[in-house]
């Protein structure tokens, strides 16, 4: 990160590193134990704790605690604050604390104004500050658990967070006494965390990593190769969060208490809706669960005690608008880094709203079959999407911690970061069940480089000498009309429609590699029956690529350079 | 890196005639390439950035991993380097055990009670290849074992971590003599620094505070003393028992060994408990800090009494100064009101004496007129008249007025112009309403 000013640095043999995730709505914590990342619980046993603090009587509390005093003392308590760090007054978006604590302009930059102390009168407390004794309460968490001082962390950030404002999460973490080793964008801590799995295997892939928080939504395409992230396309969305699924719930069941109650709205009263929202967001949560959930508040309006259940078809009907939104989102950023949902391999379902069923479902009709869609609905094994951030960050932590501050500044510098990515596919030529010639990828498109991929391909039945034309090939969809319908983009209505990336032309549509122009040949020669091939491609910084060929077990082989362009 | 990927597809068979120089032939080059940000974050970009720092090609950064990861457990082979051993070492008895030094004996003199474990064990590894009776006998040497006897009975102590705490309780080689005069001199902090730096050794808890440089502050020098003063040493004297005979032979007098064992260790921890005491207290007497903090501490209290005292003094001379200058005031004032008082006195008396005069005069100006009697001596109603008319006027007006009349009518003899002067003051006086008409006669 390309910034100056007083850090905070701690010696790495003195550190003792976690991951930390900082959001709007809720925060984790992590530490990596044996190299593998595991979510700290606060002192409340909650692993997401919720990103609030409240005062009361110059008593501070956060996490849910905090959270339960919205109905009770929202005037002292302030909640999302994390999107205002380093914010103008003027730019900042204020409807999430309108239950809490408002945000007032201090010449130019975000406070509020609380009762922090027993005694006196209200203070204007920055948002700097209020971050600072938040993420402190968060260390001494963490350092409770670990019983050793937290010194350092890896924290997340959105991938629109300014230079100020990452320059000012620093800030506040530092006056909390906590070292900024790295910030690393979220989306990448959550691609992380599923490669650091033991089971992961390094492979290209493009990944749509969707982190559905409680009050914005971030989209971004990452593509992975060989384990290195390059972000393709993002995008951010503060409409279709999980205040909007809250608040569907909410005018779902203000409705059915003013059906019962005439003329009685307790979306009127602010005590009210305080109680309304806190019991929506658990009946949100149980129908993540479950199939059916209770909504009971006692007194929620002028005394009258309110009782419901809810299905999740029917909450999935009322909430159509908000997840129809989060499909259009994931949809536009695939077309914006320029993809189809065919090129996507994995789809990453990140934050606390991603726990929706629905969601995962409507993934798995937006992609194809062949892309795995890693969210607990959809798949068992997948990772808890709340704690996926929190994880990632952790990892990279216990990757750095071991590094100088320079160390990591330098590699983190522009200079390495920013390198050429490939525009087209390079492979060879290989034969398919037709005869015809088609293209056999080695290094996929955007890929970083330098890059070095190998790939064992099978000779001829017969063995004898073959030819190795290494060419340029890129994608292109191909759209096959079957019988009337013509399908173009539709295929989220189709069920019973059959992805796969090999060459059958049976379906509409279909990823297929078009040839292009051809880089250089060789020739292998005298290969023995039954054979493979072992092609190397290695592209150097300067787009100048050495290729290696040569019989598997054999000696010797091929090898030519093709100069950079 | 990535592993390879299988493709199942063949390749084409070569076709005829096909032929390149060294069976590789260029055609292309690659074609159109995008800047782009790769995310610093994960093992793999580590190696990157390793790589592009370095300015390594893939294969010299596997090579060069390859080599540091080598070394690397080179070097912790060679860690302990073996120490040139002492001929009179080698000769020692193994009945004398109790009196070697084991450290020595394993080659790790340098590293005394921090010799990890780990060292112990390779140390003796290496004396044992060394030393093994076999190889000597194989050598075609005396089949002489006593030194491996010492290298076995060294390691059983220093692997034994009780054993091992009760020989390092007596190892006064790890000791740092407490600096001569000499060399305190020369650098008085550092010299004793090394020696309680060795005696921390002994300390129950862990970070014992350090005696620290020039520039520690009074808490961290007090906090030293504080620790060392109330040190809890777990320093015992077990090694230096002597031997207990057998159950089977006398059991008093094992008693009584035990006994004196028990007490010579109690001693013995007296006496190093005074040692330490000693050694603080000669520390601290030398020790410039403490003087220092003493004479800032000193400092800071005289110029607090110095700043009362001050402050008192000039007090006090300034309501001296203010009691004079407002005496000095005081004495002006009256002394200018007694002038003032005199010469209003004396005013007052002069104009007093010049309207005598004045009303003299008057009174002459009307004798000498001759009372206004045509001739002859005035009779004495005349005369009564007369006056009486003088002494209304003279009653009517103020000193200055009857000054001014006499003024006018001062060197006047004729009757009728002194009449005239009369009238004229009657006239005037009536115009001014202080007279009435009638009130005068014979001015009228």
């Amino acid at each position: 990160m390309a910034a100056n000013g007083e850090r905070k640095t701690v010696a790495p043999d003195q550190r003792c590193a976690i991951g930390l995730t900082f959001g709007n709505s809720y925060s984790s914590i992590a530490c990596t134990i044996d190299d593998s990342a595991v979510v700290i619980a606060n002192e409340d046993g909650d692993r997401q704790i919720p990103s609030i603090l409240s005062y009361v009587d110059g008593e501070e509390y956060t996490g849910v605690q905090a959270k339960a005093f919205l109905v009770r003392n929202a005037e002292n308590t302030v909640v999302s604050f994390r999107d205002f760090l380093g914010q103008d007054f003027k730019s900042i978006d204020p409807t999430h604390c309108h239950a809490a604590a408002h945000p007032q302009d201090a010449s130019g930059s975000v406070a509020f104004s609380i009762k922090d102390k027993a005694e006196g009168d209200a203070n204007t407390v920055s948002v700097s500050e209020v971050a600072t004794r938040y993420i402190r309460r968060l260390v001494q968490s963490a350092s409770d658990y670990l019983g050793k001082k937290v010194t350092s962390a890896v924290l997340t950030i959105p991938t629109n967070f300014t230079d100020k404002q990452c320059e000012a999460l620093i800030q506040a973490a530092n006056n909390a006494d906590l070292e900024v080793l790295q910030l690393i964008k979220e989306p990448v801590a959550d691609v992380l965390a599923y490669d650091a799995r033991p089971e992961a295997i390094v492979e290209d892939k493009n990944i749509v990593v969707a982190d559905l928080g409680g009050s914005r939504s971030d989209v971004a395409v990452i593509a992975s190769r060989g384990g290195m992230y390059t972000i393709l396309a993002t995008a951010h969305d503060y409409e279709f969060a999980g205040v909007h699924l809250d608040k569907v719930l909410m005018d779902h069941f203000a409705k059915e208490f003013m059906k019962k109650n005439k003329d009685v709205d307790p979306r009127e009263n602010a005590r009210s809706l305080a109680k309304l929202k806190a019991e929506s967001e658990a009946a949100k949560k149980a129908l993540s669960i479950g199939t059916n959930a209770s909504f009971s508040v006692e007194s929620l309006a002028e005394g009258i005690d309110f009782q419901s259940t809810i299905n999740r078809l029917r909450y999935e009907t009322v909430a159509r608008n908000v997840l129809g939104g989060i499909n259009r989102l994931v949809e536009g950023v695939v077309k914006s880094a320029g993809l189809d949902v065919l090129d996507i391999d994995e789809v990453i379902l990140s934050g606390g709203t991603s726990h929706t069923p629905k969601i995962a479902a409507n993934m798995r009709n937006i992609f194809p079959e062949s892309t795995q869609i890693q969210a607990p609905s959809t798949n068992p094994s997948a990772i808890n999407p709340s704690e996926l951030q929190a994880r990632g960050a952790a990892l990279q932590a216990s990757l750095i911690q071991e590094y100088d501050t320079e160390d990591v500044e330098q590699s983190t510098h522009p200079a390495v970061t920013t390198v050429a990515h490939v525009t087209n596919a390079i492979g060879v030529v290989s034969v398919g069940h037709d005869g015809a010639e088609t293209f056999s990828p080695i290094i996929a498109p955007e890929t970083a480089v330098p890059a070095r991929r190998t790939i064992h391909i099978n000779a001829p039945k017969e063995g004898g000498d073959v030819l190795i034309k290494v060419i340029e090939g890129n994608t292109h969809i191909k759209v096959t009309k079957p019988e009337p319908k013509a399908e173009k983009k539709g295929e989220k209505d189709e069920d019973d429609s059959d992805f796969s990336d090999e060459e059958e032309e049976e379906d509409k549509r279909e990823k297929v590699w078009k040839s292009g122009e051809t880089l250089a040949e060789a020739a292998v020669r005298d290969i023995k029956k039954g054979s493979k091939v072992e092609v190397t491609v290695n592209v150097a910084a300067d787009l100048g690529v050495t290729i290696t060929a040569r019989e598997v077990g054999g000696k010797g082989g091929v090898r030519g350079n093709i100069a950079a362009p | 890196m990535a592993s390879t990927t299988k493709v199942e597809r063949p390749l084409p068979t070569l076709p005829e005639g096909w032929s390149a120089e060294k069976d590789f032939k260029p055609v292309g080059k690659t074609t159109g390439s995008t800047q782009r940000t790769i995310e610093p974050v994960g093992p793999h970009f580590l190696a990157h950035a390793r790589r592009a720092r370095h300015k390594r090609t893939f294969s010299e950064d596997d090579r060069i991993q390859a080599q540091e990861k080598a070394k690397n457990i080179e070097q912790d082979d060679d860690s302990d380097v073996s120490e040139p051993e002492d001929p009179m070492m080698l000769q020692a008895q193994a009945k004398d055990w109790k009196q070697q030094d084991h450290y020595q004996v394993l080659g790790l003199s340098k590293y005394r009670f921090k010799a990890t474990e780990d060292q112990i064990k390779r140390a003796h590894r290496k004396k044992v290849l060394k030393h093994h009776p076999d190889k000597k006998a194989a050598s075609g040497a005396t089949e002489d074992d006593n030194f491996f006897k010492c290298i076995q009975k060294a390691t059983e102590v220093l692997l034994d971590p009780v054993k091992r705490r009760q020989f390092d309780s007596v190892d006064e080689k790890a000791d740092v003599e407490p600096p001569t005069k000499a060399q305190s001199q020369k650098n008085y902090l550092k010299s004793w620094g090394r020696v309680f730096k060795a005696e921390a050794r002994f300390s129950k808890i862990p970070n014992v505070p350090m005696l620290g440089g020039d520039d520690a502050t009074k808490a961290e020098v007090d906090e030293f003393y504080n620790f060392w003063y109330n040190f809890d040493s777990w320093r015992t004297f077990e090694y230096l028992d002597e031997d207990v005979p057998d159950d089977n032979e006398n059991r008093d007098h094992k008693r009584h060994m035990e006994r004196k064992n028990a007490n010579a260790r109690k001693k013995k921890k007296a006496d190093d408990n005074a040692r330490l005491r000693k050694l603080l207290d000669e520390c601290a007497a030398g020790d410039e800090r403490i003087k220092n903090f003493r004479k800032q501490a000193n400092a800071a209290k005289n110029k607090k009494k110095a700043d009362k005292e001050a402050a008192e003094a000039k007090a006090k001379e300034d309501a001296r100064l203010k009691k004079e200058a407002d005496e000095k005031a005081a004495k002006e004032a009256e002394e200018k009101a007694k002038t003032d008082r005199e010469a209003n006195k004396k005013a007052k008396e002069a104009a007093k004496t010049a309207v005598k005069k004045n009303k003299r005069i008057l009174k002459g100006s009307v004798k000498d007129a001759n009372y206004f009697a045509a001739a002859g001596e005035p009779s004495a109603e005349q005369v009564n008249n007369v006056l009486n008319d003088v002494d209304v006027v003279q009653g009517k007006v103020d000193p200055e007025e009857i000054a001014a009349l006499a003024g006018k009518l001062n060197g006047l003899k004729v009757a009728d112009e002194i009449k005239g002067v009369w009238a004229a003051e009657v006239k005037r006086l009536v115009d001014a309403g202080k007279l009435k008409d009638g009130e005068v006669k014979v001015f009228a």
